[in-house]
């Protein structure tokens, strides 16, 4: 999984039928520190994530096991709203 | 599977419920020299790892298979807590 900070928000009218009513937040990834690395994606938001939240994200076939995306077509989903980090350096 | 040290965790409390009782891990993968190489990944715990200890983690749908029948929405998972390791210097 990696941390991320929700950015922004995806509206699709046409898309699969299986995205519907499923929430989609643009989100940048973060290293440890908060310092943004990588590029940003559209994630599927599973636990009512907000605007500015840093945010867990599962990527690859296992965001599927997310509750609700289950045979969806989603390779990213939003599965935690972080409260804390704690880095030991 | 990848070396990595343990270096952070996170906590969580607004969460799917599957993810509920995990301890999550932030892991910086390691070359064989023991020096960070590449982004730190945030990785569920399934062997009880603790910061500053070196472990192999695995990536992918994999990660979830130490909680079947559960299924669980991670895609990095710690199998094993590393002793040692060693390895051969390159032949000149």
């Amino acid at each position: 999984m990696i941390l991320a900070k929700v950015v922004g928000t995806v509206v699709a009218t046409r898309k699969d039928p299986r995205l519907v009513s499923q929430k989609l937040l643009v989100a940048r990834p973060l290293d440890p520190r908060g310092k943004p690395e990588g590029h940003y994606l559209v994630a599927v938001d599973t636990v009512d994530a907000g605007f500015g939240d840093m945010v867990l994200i599962v990527n690859g076939s296992s965001a599927r096991m997310a509750a609700g995306l289950k045979d969806c077509p989603v390779d990213a989903a939003i599965v935690g709203v972080v409260d804390t980090v704690e880095l030991d350096e | 599977m990848q070396l990595a040290r343990v270096i952070g965790d996170v906590v969580t409390t607004r969460k799917d419920p599957a993810l509920i009782g995990l301890t999550l891990l932030i892991v910086q993968p390691l070359t064989p020299d023991h020096q960070p190489i590449g982004r730190a990944v945030i990785a569920a715990d399934t062997v009880g790892a603790g910061v500053g200890e070196e472990v192999f983690f695995v990536r992918g749908k994999e990660a979830s298979f130490p909680f079947f029948p559960a299924e669980v929405p991670v895609d990095a998972g710690i199998v094993g807590i590393i002793d040692y390791w060693t390895v051969d210097a390159p032949r000149p």
